[in-house]
């Protein structure tokens, strides 16, 4: 097995615990924390191709994985918010009692 | 992968589990903070030392706190009372083992993944800096923008609305 195989499967590795996170947990926090995991398993395939790649030097998954992080913090100040919002309106961050959006 | 690095690995996949499946919500927020070194670490492994240096910046400095003040504002350090999982784990399981499965047996059995590996790349900061500067500023401008709605919109939802406003 080459390197970057191993990279690569580490990272669905990875993949899968933070999507059976995200599946199976019923506070909002952890099902956030499980795709900012998934999120790295994506990340850490760019670099991975990046560095075993054939051309290295265009920096491209280095760059991709930037921008990837850039979003990432996006997406966990807004799902935080969110998570806040819903706790005030119905006290709870069980994902199982948050069951209607009207309120 | 030599040892080092597989022994980082097992710790980042350890942690990964251990934040998955821990009742208290400050502890799975911890071996999460846990994962995302070992993912650092990787990075530093694999030559992208920026990107490991940006991780632990923006992962810890930003997202692993928000979180940290997200469970202590939801009341989250009180242990549950009901389970922890939901009643349909047994199905988020199977998606998440089939998922695996399937990613895997792709990684194993292709052709493209055989190459032998060059030597460590470099990745002067310089360059990357001017890259961003020239064939990436798009982008580096959609993700400030971007950046700037999600931070107001986020104070926006989570600001205190008398009755419902």
């Amino acid at each position: 097995m080459t390197p970057l195989a191993a990279y690569l499967l580490l990272s669905a590795l990875l993949f899968a615990i933070g999507l059976a996170g995200a599946l199976t947990r019923r506070n909002a926090i952890i099902v956030l924390i499980g795709i900012e995991l998934m999120l790295n398993a994506a990340n850490l395939n760019f670099i991975a191709f990046w560095r075993f790649g054939p051309n290295p030097e265009a920096l491209t998954g280095v760059v991709f994985v930037l921008f990837s992080i850039g979003v990432a913090a996006a997406e966990a100040a807004v799902g935080l918010a969110l998570i806040l919002s819903i706790y005030r309106h119905y006290r709870t961050t069980n994902l199982e009692q948050v069951d209607s959006l009207k309120g | 992968m030599t040892a080092p690095i597989a022994i980082i690995a097992v710790l980042t996949l350890a942690a990964a589990v251990t934040a998955m499946s821990l009742r208290n919500l400050v502890h799975c927020a911890l071996m999460f903070m846990a994962a995302l070194a070992g993912v650092a670490a990787l990075y530093l492994g694999l030559g992208a030392q920026f990107v490991g240096f940006a991780q632990v910046l923006i992962y810890f400095g930003a997202v692993a706190i928000l979180i940290v003040f997200a469970i202590l504002l939801t009341r989250g350090t009180e242990p549950p009372r009901e389970p922890i999982l939901s009643k349909a784990w047994i199905t988020g399981i199977a998606i998440a083992v089939v998922v695996f499965g399937v990613l895997s047996a792709m990684v194993l059995s292709s052709k493209a993944l055989t190459r032998e590996p060059g030597p460590t790349p470099q990745l002067p900061v310089h360059q990357l800096g001017a890259q961003l500067m020239t064939k990436y500023v798009l982008p580096l401008e959609v993700i400030g923008l971007l950046l700037t709605a999600a931070l107001i919109g986020a104070v926006v939802i989570a600001m205190h609305d008398e009755e419902g406003g």
